[in-house]
C-alpha cells in the first residue's frame, strides 16, 4: 500500500547563503513540480515543514529557506553532499496557461518572492509568453534582498520596481509595495492582464486593497498561502480556514475567495 | 436471523471470535478518571464477555481504536524511515450507532479528502467489522436523533445484553456458522428515537453570513469559559486532527521514532507557524473556529451530514461546563439577529 507521507532521501547538491537567515538549497531529484507547489522537506528525528519551491531545473528543484523553526534550523546545518529527505509535491500551482498572451503583474514580499521566483525566471527564458510583466518585489531592507544575481537579471528584462520597506539603497525604492502599486498602468492593459500577490498575510491584504482601489478586477487576482501542516494530504487539519484545505486547494487561491477567507 | 445465548455460551462464542479476530469494546478502568476515585470508560481489547461495559457511555470515543490517540508511523534508523507495523488480524468492535457514524465523517477525511488515502488510516479501517450495541441508557447529553446519528446499519452483529445473556442479530453471513444450534430469538435492535437533549441545527444560508458570525461578539465569552484545554476535541467521536513529532531514543541518538499524535484546535499552538505567527489568537477564535467545522465547513466541503454525530462527549469532558448544544442555540440566536437586522437595514 502506497504511503503519501513516507519522506524519501535526496542529496543537497549545492548550499548558497541569500542572506543571514535565509539560504538556498538546491536538491538532486527528478521530481517534477508546477509553478508555485511545495514539498515537505523532512529530518528524521527532528521533523517536517512545508516549503515552497523557489526554482528547478533539469534534475533539480531549489528552495530557499528562512531560518526560523527547529527543523529549518536542522537543515541550516545541512552542508553540500548530506541527505535530505523530501515528500512531495503538493498543492496547486500558480494558473500559468491563464497569464499566456497577458499582462502580467507580480507583487512580492520578502520569502515570498521564493514561489514565484521559478516562474519569473521561465518567463525570463521564455519573454513572448506574456505581453508583458510588471514586477514588484518588496524587502525589509538592504540585508534582507534575495536573489540578488536574479534580480539583476530580472531588471534587464522587465518593468521592476524593488522596495526597502524603511531605507533607500541603489536600485532599491524606500516604502512598502502597496506604495507602488498605482504606479503599475493597468489603464494600458484592458481585460488582458493578471495579478499575482504573494508575501506576508497583511501585505497580502493591503496589496488586495489597494489593488481594488486601483480598479484591478478581484476575479484577476491570485495570492499564495502560507499555513501550518502537518500532512500536506488535507488530514491534520491545521491548514483548513471554512471549506478550504491550504495544502489541497491551495496555496493558491483566487483573491475573489481568498479575500473573504477568515482564519 | 437472531439468537439468545447465555453468559456462559457468549463467553464460548468470544472465545472462538478470538481466534480470528482482534475484538474491541468499551471497558471501565478503574480509578483511572481525572479526579480521585472515579473511573474513565475507553475502548479496549477485550478477551471475556464481563469486560465489556454496556450500561453507560464511554468516556472516550470508539474511534481511538481506528485512529488512536497517539501512534508510531516511522521508525528511524540512522538515515532511514521504516513504517510501523501492525498486526492483520481482522477486527470487531463493540460499538454504539453515534460511533458507528462518526466512523462515516473520519473516513471521509482520512480516505477520502484530496484523494490522498492515509495509509495509517486505512489499514486499521479495512480490518474493522461493527457489533452494534443498543443504547438503553438516558444521558442528558445525548443529542443523536437531532444529528439524524442515532440509526445504521452498518454492522455485522448486533447484541442486547441482558441479565440472563445476550441477543445477537447476525447480519453478515460471515458469522452465521458461530451461531449454529443456539436458540432463536425475535430480537432486533432497537435504537434511540428520541432525546432528552434537542438541537436545531443552524442554517448559515451564505458567505456573508458565515463572516458576520465570525465577526459576532458571541464568540468572546468562550475568551473567558474556554481554558483552552482540548479535551472536547479529545473526546470527540469525529475530530481526526493531529501533528506529527520526531523524538529520539535516551540512550542512542541514531535512533528514534516519528508519532502521530491527535492535536486539538482548541489549543493555542494549533495555528502557530515557523516564526511566531498565529492566525487564532483567543479562546473565542478557537471555539468559533470548532463549532463552525462541525455546523457549517465540514457539510459545506464534502456536502454530507455535520460533523457531529450529538454523542455529547466533549460536554461531559469539558472543565469548564461549556456545552457545544448550549453553544449552537447561541449561534442560533445569533444568526436570527443578524437576519434581523439585515431585514431592516432593506
Amino acid at each position: 500500500m502506497y504511503n503519501p507521507v513516507k519522506p524519501l532521501p535526496h542529496k543537497i547538491v549545492n548550499v548558497k547563503k541569500e542572506t543571514d537567515l535565509e539560504y538556498t538549497f538546491r536538491v538532486e531529484t527528478k521530481t517534477k513540480v508546477k509553478f508555485g507547489q511545495f514539498l515537505q522537506l523532512s529530518i528524521p528525528k527532528i521533523g517536517e515543514a512545508p516549503i515552497s519551491v523557489s526554482d528547478q531545473g533539469i534534475g533539480w528543484l531549489e528552495f530557499t529557506i528562512r531560518n526560523v523553526g527547529k527543523v529549518t534550523n536542522e537543515i541550516f546545518e545541512k552542508k553540500e553532499g548530506d541527505t535530505i529527505f523530501l515528500r512531495g509535491p503538493y498543492g496547486n500551482s500558480w494558473p500559468i496557461e491563464k497569464f499566456k498572451d497577458k499582462n502580467l503583474v507580480i507583487i512580492a514580499g520578502g520569502t515570498g518572492v521564493s514561489p514565484v521566483r521559478g516562474m519569473i525566471n521561465y518567463l525570463s527564458k521564455n519573454k513572448d509568453y506574456v505581453k508583458s510583466l510588471h514586477l514588484i518585489c518588496g524587502f525589509k531592507n538592504k540585508e534582507c534582498v534575495l536573489f540578488k544575481e536574479d534580480l539583476k537579471v530580472w531588471a534587464n528584462t522587465f518593468n521592476t520596481t524593488f522596495t526597502l520597506d524603511n531605507e533607500e539603497s541603489k536600485g532599491f525604492k524606500k516604502g512598502f509595495v502597496t506604495a507602488f502599486i498605482k504606479d503599475i498602468p493597468f489603464n494600458t492593459f484592458g481585460e488582458d492582464y493578471e495579478v499575482v500577490v504573494v508575501g506576508p498575510p497583511m501585505m497580502m491584504k493591503f496589496s488586495g486593497l489597494e489593488l481594488e482601489k486601483c480598479g484591478v478586477d478581484i476575479n484577476k487576482i491570485w495570492m499564495s498561502f502560507e499555513r501550518k501542516m502537518s500532512c500536506a494530504i488535507g488530514k491534520c487539519g491545521h491548514c483548513r480556514i471554512d471549506e478550504y484545505y491550504v495544502c489541497l486547494d491551495g496555496p493558491i487561491f483566487e483573491y475573489r475567495i481568498a479575500k473573504d477567507l477568515i482564519d | 436471523m437472531s439468537y439468545k445465548l447465555t453468559l456462559k455460551e457468549a463467553q464460548k462464542l468470544l472465545d472462538k471470535l478470538s481466534l480470528t479476530y482482534d475484538i474491541y469494546a468499551p471497558k471501565k478502568l478503574k480509578a483511572q478518571g481525572r479526579y480521585s476515585d472515579t473511573d474513565i470508560i475507553k475502548y479496549e481489547k477485550i478477551k471475556n464477555i464481563d469486560e465489556i461495559e454496556y450500561r453507560e457511555k464511554s468516556t472516550y470515543p470508539m474511534k481511538e481504536v481506528i485512529s488512536p490517540i497517539q501512534q508510531t508511523i516511522f521508525y528511524f534508523t540512522e538515515d532511514k524511515y521504516r513504517e510501523s507495523k501492525v498486526s492483520t488480524k481482522p477486527i470487531l468492535v463493540f460499538s454504539r450507532a453515534c460511533d458507528i457514524n462518526a466512523i462515516k465523517v473520519q473516513t471521509k477525511i482520512f480516505i477520502g479528502n484530496g484523494g490522498f488515502v492515509d495509509y495509517y488510516y486505512q489499514r486499521m479501517y479495512e480490518r474493522i467489522k461493527f457489533i452494534l450495541m443498543e443504547c438503553d441508557f438516558e444521558s442528558d447529553t445525548c443529542f443523536c436523533v437531532s444529528m439524524n446519528a442515532n440509526i445504521t446499519n452498518n454492522y455485522s452483529l448486533a447484541v442486547r445484553f441482558e441479565d440472563d445473556g445476550i441477543h445477537f442479530e447476525v447480519k453478515d453471513k460471515d458469522f452465521t456458522n458461530y451461531f449454529k444450534g443456539y436458540p432463536h430469538s425475535s430480537f432486533a435492535p432497537k435504537f434511540v428515537m428520541e432525546n432528552k437533549t434537542k438541537v436545531h441545527i443552524p442554517e448559515i444560508k451564505d458567505r456573508n453570513m458565515l463572516n458576520k458570525i465570525k465577526k459576532s461578539p458571541m464568540w468572546k465569552e468562550y475568551d473567558k469559559r474556554c481554558i483552552s484545554c482540548g479535551a472536547c476535541t479529545i473526546a470527540c467521536s469525529t475530530c481526526t486532527c493531529f501533528l506529527t513529532r520526531d523524538l529520539i531514543y535516551g540512550d542512542n541518538s541514531e535512533v528514534g521514532e516519528r508519532r502521530r499524535l491527535s492535536s486539538s484546535c482548541q489549543i493555542d499552538d494549533f495555528a502557530l507557524v515557523a516564526g511566531g505567527g498565529n492566525y487564532r489568537t483567543t479562546a473565542g477564535d478557537r471555539m468559533r473556529y470548532k463549532v463552525l467545522h462541525k455546523f457549517h465547513d465540514y457539510k459545506e466541503r464534502f456536502k454530507d451530514s455535520h460533523m457531529c454525530v450529538g454523542c455529547g462527549r466533549c460536554i461531559e469532558r469539558c472543565p469548564e461546563y461549556i456545552s457545544i448544544t448550549a453553544t449552537v442555540e447561541k449561534l442560533n440566536k445569533e444568526i436570527e439577529r443578524i437576519e434581523k437586522e439585515e431585514a431592516s437595514n432593506v
